[in-house]
């Protein structure tokens, strides 16, 4: 057994070994920005985006359906044959400026109908659910970053599974708790001296950057606004030129199986909120910023019957940004008639999440192709790069 | 406190030290914990007067069918009069307790086979599945607990089971309704063999089969009402006919004791045996298990078909559990308890108790995955992670006892591992609540 004194040195020993030579000014390879809002529980695309035009779309949805353009409460025109949900308002305009890509009939590969394996398999990007133990996005940064630059943000207590991995993330949650006094802190840090990981995540931590709080909308610690808030500090970190390039945002409460209508109006809310709060704060980086909505399946065509939807596969993928080609509504819609439909009873999928995923990785941050496919993406091969989603590349 | 076996014994093995605790353990510190491993367990007298599972899913699955509202509304009264309340019981029991071994390896068991709350209709009896599936095995045969844990309803829900058609059985061939392998794929890959055990997809299909018509009896819609019970049921009318064949061998068709006879020889398969001793070394050991600790506890396992009696016994032998003070991170839950321990806080409020664990990202029954809770020092020390703990910790010490001064507060619960560094700067601290929140913020009292 060891004494107190032999035990210290072991420390000291371990401390040594695997003190990295820290590489602060590491190579930052791209400027450009990128943000995954994931929205768990199934988002209704047909509710997000109604193809008010299609015949189908009233009677699948009879007392659901949101109203043409020009009605009460009705669909905001995209193209002549979708809409925005009135609530998803302020992306109204991002379209009319060619900043928002509509991309319906989107998931990913799978096609069942859990969420933990469907937002596990969007999120481990093996190909299959629980296929891999990290997060597909800390794998892309890891091939992105040889130093230990933080790249990657988590906003939130908890590291999403998508930024779980070997590569170092940052991450910022709001606590309600009182702030501890820096003097407090530098006091705690001599008595950390002889733990390694104690020692490094206090002085990631001192080091590390906080958002701005003047910037922090009003409503904390409510949790109508925690998304917007999250968001906020996402933008003031990320508009810093040493801070982090990839960030998750996580939004709750997108299984609509009843109470549809007024559940998504109030969520579609706090999202555009959020969405626009990020534009603000980022500034001019927003010409370089691309921010991809994603949820882990989508829902049943038709409306079930308690004025909500079951679970289904086909959803929707939101892309928006300054470096996004948007103003379009793009991806093949394949219908909603009865032959149409999925197993008859989703949307049919046409574009693969994946396909849009190695678009941002490889066109818009400048991961190499070849790494992509064969570590972030493995088992996806058959699935290319999206084309055509960003402004360059 | 003078040895670092007694802060071993009550860290790493208990849930932390509180007030006078270790003058009892200091003479014996394994036969301390050994005196805790009693084959047949009780549930503690603070945690009986709570509703049965069943009697909480009938109340559920009634409400469900009858309009969402009712079930929002169900939803809403459990979780204030049995979910909230059962919740600060356990963890009362959990800050009072003097066999705090015996909580550990509850927290240990219900962390291995979690269910979690976010699957909203079996969220207020999830301590209920804790206290009637994991709480009565865990000294006792891991089949059993393997049994009681897939045939439990709220394990059942969790894992979608209630929801697997056997597409020939009466129902799949009616409907078209067919096979849904989520728990199947679980109890192999999480609760058994582990993702590596050497199973195949067609073994999770055959498995899957074989457990179909496992279900609750709440299953039934408005449309096609029967009568509800909130138990266990098995459905011959959705189970799979005829043989399934399983890692190598055929099972006849046998019913619900089917994927009985399944797990009875899932129990016993080396892969589980290393699964687990890997899981529970992990715990009590170091991050990254040593290979021959790793090797002794899963020859026990295998030796005595899995009874965990033995198994802990085993684990409180090892040498490579003693040799280390501090190899191990408390998790926010095992800080959150060991610090109300230390301190002698035996009210459980939201403030003192939910509100540090929502913030820190281990709110009890949350668990992110089926997977459960982390088990590794890294999860929880992130930057973002270690500076809630600090500012909780910075705020509870103004509730320390003002008869403990600082010295003897570090003494008591730190004092054989307590760096120079620490011993000083508590001395110099400005304030004797600074100096209090210093000990607890340690890396020797956040550790185990």
């Amino acid at each position: 057994m060891l004494d107190r004194r032999s035990f210290l040195k072991l420390c000291c020993a371990i401390g040594a070994a695997s003190a990295n030579p820290r590489l602060a000014f590491a190579t930052v390879p791209t400027e450009n920005r990128f943000v995954l809002v994931l929205l768990r529980g199934g988002l209704d695309g047909l509710h997000a985006v109604p193809p008010y035009a299609d015949p189908e779309y009233g009677r699948l949805r009879p007392t659901l359906a949101v109203a043409a353009p020009g009605q009460e409460n009705g669909a905001l025109d995209l193209d002549g044959s979708f809409g925005l949900h009135p609530a998803l308002a302020p992306l109204k305009r991002l379209y009319g400026e060619g900043q928002l890509l509509v991309i319906p009939a989107a998931t990913t590969g799978y096609r069942a109908r859990s969420h933990f394996d469907g937002q596990n398999m969007l999120e481990n990007g093996s190909g299959i659910p629980f296929g891999a133990k990290d997060g597909w996005l800390n794998r892309a940064i890891t091939s992105l970053n040889q130093g230990d630059r933080r790249l990657g943000l988590a906003l939130g207590p908890a590291v999403p599974l998508l930024l779980q991995g070997e590569a170092p993330v940052a991450t910022w949650a709001d606590s309600p708790l009182p702030k501890t006094s820096e003097d407090f802190l530098q006091r705690l840090a001599h008595t950390y001296r002889g733990d390694p990981l104690f020692a490094r995540a206090l002085a990631d931590a001192r080091g590390s950057m906080a958002p701005s709080m003047e910037s922090m909308p009003d409503g904390r610690n409510q949790r109508s606004r925690a998304f917007e808030i999250a968001a906020t500090a996402a933008a003031s970190l990320m508009a810093r030129n040493e801070g982090p390039r990839i960030a998750v945002l996580e939004s709750q409460g997108w299984d609509t199986h009843f109470g549809q209508h007024w559940r998504l109006t109030r969520l579609f809310g706090q999202l555009s909120a959020g969405l626009i709060a990020f534009k603000e704060g980022i500034g001019a980086h927003w010409q370089r910023t691309a921010v991809l909505v994603v949820s882990e399946f989508g829902r049943t065509a038709a409306e079930n019957g308690s004025r909500g939807t079951d679970h289904g596969v086909g959803g929707l993928a939101l892309l928006l940004g300054g470096a996004v080609k948007g103003g379009r509504v793009t991806g093949a819609w394949p219908g909603l008639t009865p032959a149409a439909l999925y197993e008859g009873r989703d949307i049919r999928p046409t574009t693969h999440y994946e396909s849009l995923f190695k678009s941002a990785l490889i066109r818009h941050l400048g991961a190499s192709p070849s790494t992509v496919e064969d570590k972030v993406f493995p088992r996806s091969r058959s699935l290319a790069p999206a084309e055509n989603l960003f402004r360059t590349g | 406190m003078n040895n670092i076996a007694t802060f071993i014994a009550l860290n790493r093995f208990g849930l932390g030290i509180a007030p006078g605790e270790s003058d009892g353990v200091e003479a014996d510190s394994r036969g301390w914990i050994k005196a805790q491993i009693a084959r047949r367990q009780t549930v503690p007298a603070a945690l009986r007067s709570f509703p049965g599972s069943a009697s909480i899913m009938k109340e559920m699955h009634e409400a469900r069918i009858e309009s969402p509202e009712k079930l929002r509304e169900a939803t809403r009264r459990h979780n204030r009069q049995t979910f909230r309340p059962e919740v600060a019981a356990r963890a009362r029991h959990m800050i009072t307790t003097d066999k705090p071994f015996a909580e550990r390896m509850v927290l240990f068991w219900s962390n291995h086979f979690t269910v979690s709350r976010p699957k909203s209709i079996i969220g207020p009896a999830c301590p209920a599945y804790e206290r009637e599936a994991i709480r009565p095995h865990v000294f006792g045969r891991f089949e059993d607990m393997l049994t009681a844990s897939a045939g439990h309803v709220v394990m059942l829900s969790y894992l979608d089971n209630n929801r697997s058609v056997g597409p020939n059985s009466r129902v799949g061939k009616r409907s078209g309704r067919t096979i849904n392998e989520n728990l199947a794929r679980e109890i192999l890959e999480l609760h058994t063999l582990g993702v590596d055990g050497g199973y195949t997809q067609s073994d999770v299909g055959e498995f899957a089969k074989a457990l179909t018509g496992w279900t609750h009896g709440g299953t039934g819609g408005r449309r096609r009402r029967r009568p509800v019970t909130g138990g266990f049921v098995f459905r011959n009318a959705t189970h799979e006919p005829g043989t399934k064949r399983i890692l190598g061998k055929t099972y006849p068709e046998d019913g619900v004791d089917e994927a009985k006879a399944v797990m009875h020889d899932l129990a016993r398969h080396p892969s589980t045996a290393r699964f687990i001793a890997t899981k529970l070394v992990r715990h009590f050991v170091a991050d990254d298990p040593p290979a021959e600790a790793v090797e002794r506890i899963a020859r026990v396992f295998r030796d005595t078909d899995g009874d965990l009696a033995e198994v802990s016994l085993a684990l409180v032998d090892l040498e490579a559990a003693w040799s280390e003070p501090l190899p191990k991170v408390k998790t926010p839950h095992e800080l959150v308890i060991s610090t109300l321990r230390a301190l002698g806080i035996h009210k459980v409020a939201g403030r003192t108790f939910n509100t540090p664990l929502r913030i820190m990202g281990q709110q009890p029954f949350r668990a992110p995955s089926p997977q459960g809770w982390p088990d590794r020092s890294g999860h929880w020390i992130a930057p973002e992670g270690l500076l809630r703990r600090i500012e909780w910790l910075r705020a509870i010490a103004a509730r320390a006892p003002a008869s403990e001064t600082p010295d003897v507060l570090l003494d008591r619960l730190i004092g054989p591992v307590a760096s120079d560094d620490t011993r000083l700067w508590v001395d110099r601290a400005p304030s004797t609540d600074a100096a209090v929140a210093l000990v607890l913020a340690s890396a020797e009292f956040q550790r185990r």
